[in-house]
């Protein structure tokens, strides 16, 4: 066991999975020499070598549409896009042919590569560096997407993208790169894509989230038994996968609560938490004592970062919802 | 049948006023008077100023990341100082001088990085874009720009510049493509710096020059000593005289160094050898420049001295002013969103920073808000 960075967490997963199988290759910008900008990859191109980590032109379409033919030569490509906000011109090959691949050969081809991307806000950067994406990938058939909030399920999970028959999407948190740490287990181990984590458990409202919203939301909670208030005893339940959603553990909190919150980072409106929403009505109808809430971002471009916390679903909102919903 | 060669080409390097001081005479004659040429080392000299004062900010936690633009002075500053003012200058984020000498108040800039949209808030009658983060993606919008005018029958052009980085990405063969079938007057001015983050030159372009991209598209191509601002200013004004008279676009490869890290993110001593930035180092435009002013006595100790005085006065207020202005309001995220914002979810959430509905209410959406932006015509 060691105590691990989020960073060196996903360091430790590429290291053990590319000494286990010389399939696995990394391509991308800056992850070579560098380490990449992140310092996620560093260490790897010199333990590695440039053949297996390898530094690409500054081409987002080509670093993924090469890592589709990469994959369907039946290696396992983990492709980086240096920040979520650059994800657009890779957009194309990622929906038009990775999430298609499988299906639209009807299974003579594959594209089991995982696509590792930074995501999210709240560390003063600069423009198009902060945004949050999943729900655009959750709607694309055909692809997985992981979100991991601690170092611990960032290496378990991160082994099972790359074992992964399928593309999967790998949003790797940055305002917890370098957060926290935990103790990580050296041998390697998975974690189940599509297995959320009840983080917290509590009897009278769910709180669901991922990635680095779940620290605000573990805040709001110690906040609301600090004052120890009746009714918010807190279920708190961190997805890890976003798709495919795992329905059963959140149905299960839901029939015992009765109360729901989602916390996520993206805007509103068509973001995740209304998937959550509405199959909470689906499975869960009788068993609501209150109309399901939801604190994200609000509908609008992400703000340069003087305004970015006042963006994002940071602990007060998330108390507030929590007095709210205790009240109805 | 024999074969027969289809296509023969070359590419030209342009140099003036090299780094030991040397000058082309016939080339540089009546290039650039003494007047201007003293005027455009002190906007150098000034801009310098400013690069290494932000650096300082950002050190210091009162900024956040920074590109410094230090050894590419002389690129868009030449540039700029060949177009006219209202010709488009459609620019990525390390020509800052550029910018300036075209009159974008310098606070701007550092309102940008100081992760405050103002600085985007490009003054009326500025033909320039604001900053474009994502690499290669804004001379697209020069081709239109360019395609505007001429639909319009104006005689703007538009000058887009990027790095040698952003000629890897799709979007650049799309706009070069575009600008050339369609007959589109727009310069492309690639900044070879040799470095995208941590990545040479090489691995954007294994070919002798970036310059020879441009033929492939049918363009006329050349590249020049970025470091010099003569150079830069001659091949610009060759494809300016195309660009207006003949309608067509070209593309500059203009050789320069980025003497510091990508941004303040980076640490290029991680990548890049010493010894080679410092045989960069000596390639200074700004030295060039001044040596060259100095050997025509149009400059002296004196003048340095009190330039440089100038130069941190002037930054100095720069500074104030970039720091001195109010926070923004929480609705300002949502004041510019649409032309009027008549989503009324959207004005819910303005009028209570809160997403969450329970005790919201549909009278909380309010009137139509009226955006505070303006459009072109």
């Amino acid at each position: 066991m060691a105590n691990l960075t989020l960073v060196q967490a996903i360091n430790l997963a590429l290291i053990q999975e590319m000494e286990a199988d010389d399939r696995v290759i990394l391509l991308g910008e800056d992850i070579g020499k560098n380490g990449g900008v992140f310092r996620v990859t560093e260490g790897l191109w010199q333990r590695f070598g440039p053949e297996r980590v390898v530094d690409t032109p500054l081409a987002e379409s080509g670093i993924i549409g090469t890592a589709i033919g990469l994959a369907m030569a039946g290696l396992r490509p983990v492709p980086e896009i240096q920040f979520e906000g650059f994800l657009g011109p890779a957009y194309d090959q990622i929906c038009t042919h990775a999430a298609r691949m499988r299906t639209r050969t009807r299974g003579a081809f594959s594209v089991p590569m995982t696509i590792r991307v930074p995501v999210g806000g709240g560390i003063h950067a600069p423009e198009l560096h902060s945004d949050s994406p999943e729900a655009i990938y959750a709607h694309t058939p055909g692809l997985k997407v992981v979100m991991p909030s601690s170092p611990y399920d960032a290496k378990g999970l991160l082994i099972s993208a790359i074992r992964d028959p399928d593309p999967v999407i790998f949003f790797e948190p940055k305002r917890i790169y370098r957060a926290f740490r935990e103790e990580v287990p050296e041998d390697e181990y998975t974690i189940p894509i599509g297995q959320a984590r009840v983080v917290t458990e509590g009897d009278d409202i769910t709180m669901i989230s991922w990635g680095a919203p779940v620290i605000q939301c573990m805040q709001a909670i110690e906040k609301a038994s600090a004052s120890g208030g009746a009714g918010k005893s807190i279920e708190l339940i961190d997805l890890r996968t976003i798709k495919p959603l795992d329905i059963a553990t959140i149905i299960t909190s839901v029939k015992k609560t009765g109360r729901v919150i989602v916390v996520h980072e993206a805007p509103k409106t068509a973001g995740f938490g209304a998937e959550i929403a509405t199959e909470i009505m689906e499975h869960c109808f009788l068993y609501l004592e209150a109309p399901p809430q939801r604190v994200t971002g609000f509908d609008t471009i992400m703000p340069y970062y003087k305004l970015e916390l006042d963006y994002l679903p940071e602990e007060p909102r998330i108390s507030e919802a929590i007095e709210q919903l205790a009240a109805f | 049948m024999p074969i027969k060669p289809v296509l023969k080409t070359q590419i030209d390097h342009v140099s003036i006023l090299d780094e030991h001081g040397n000058f082309d005479a016939k080339l540089g004659k009546g290039l650039i008077p003494d007047d201007d040429a003293v005027k455009l080392y002190e906007h150098m000299v000034v801009c310098r100023q400013l690069d290494e004062v932000a650096f300082k900010l950002q050190r210091s936690g009162r900024m956040g990341t920074y590109p410094q633009n230090m050894g590419q002075e002389a690129t868009s500053t030449g540039a700029a100082y060949a177009l006219n003012k209202d010709d488009w200058i459609v620019t990525a984020y390390r020509e800052n001088p550029g910018l300036f000498w075209r009159g974008l108040p310098m606070e701007y800039i550092l309102w940008h990085w100081m992760g405050d949209e103002r600085g985007n808030q490009i003054p009326e009658g500025l033909y320039v874009t604001p900053i474009s983060i994502p690499i290669g993606t804004q001379m697209l919008h020069a081709t239109g720009l360019a395609w505007a005018a001429k639909y319009r029958k104006e005689d703007r052009i538009a000058c887009t510049f990027f790095g040698d980085g952003a000629t890897s990405e799709g979007d650049f063969h799309e706009a070069a493509n575009f600008a050339a079938n369609l007959n589109l007057p727009v310069i492309f001015f690639c900044q070879n710096n040799g470095w995208a983050i941590s990545v040479p030159s090489c691995i954007q372009c294994s070919a002798p020059t970036i310059a020879q991209r441009g033929i492939a598209y049918g363009m006329d191509c050349v590249q020049c000593d970025g470091n010099d601002i003569f150079a830069v200013v001659k091949v610009m004004k060759d494809a300016i005289k195309r660009a207006r008279e003949d309608k067509r676009p070209s593309f500059i490869e203009a050789l320069t160094y980025r003497l510091g890290d990508h941004t303040t993110a980076d640490d290029a001593r991680r990548y890049r050898d010493a010894e080679e930035l410092d045989q960069w180092k000596l390639r200074d435009p700004i030295t060039r420049l001044g040596e060259y002013l100095k050997k025509k006595k149009l400059w002296n100790s004196g003048k340095e001295e009190a330039l440089q005085a100038r130069a941190k006065a002037e930054v100095a207020e720069v500074v104030k002013r970039a720091e001195g202005i109010a926070p923004p309001a929480k609705s300002e995220m949502f004041d510019s969103m649409y032309a009027t914002i008549d989503d009324p979810q959207l004005r819910i959430q303005r009028e209570t920073m809160r997403t969450s509905s329970l005790g919201q209410d549909q009278s909380q959406a309010g009137e139509d808000i009226e955006a505070s932006g303006r459009e072109r015509t």
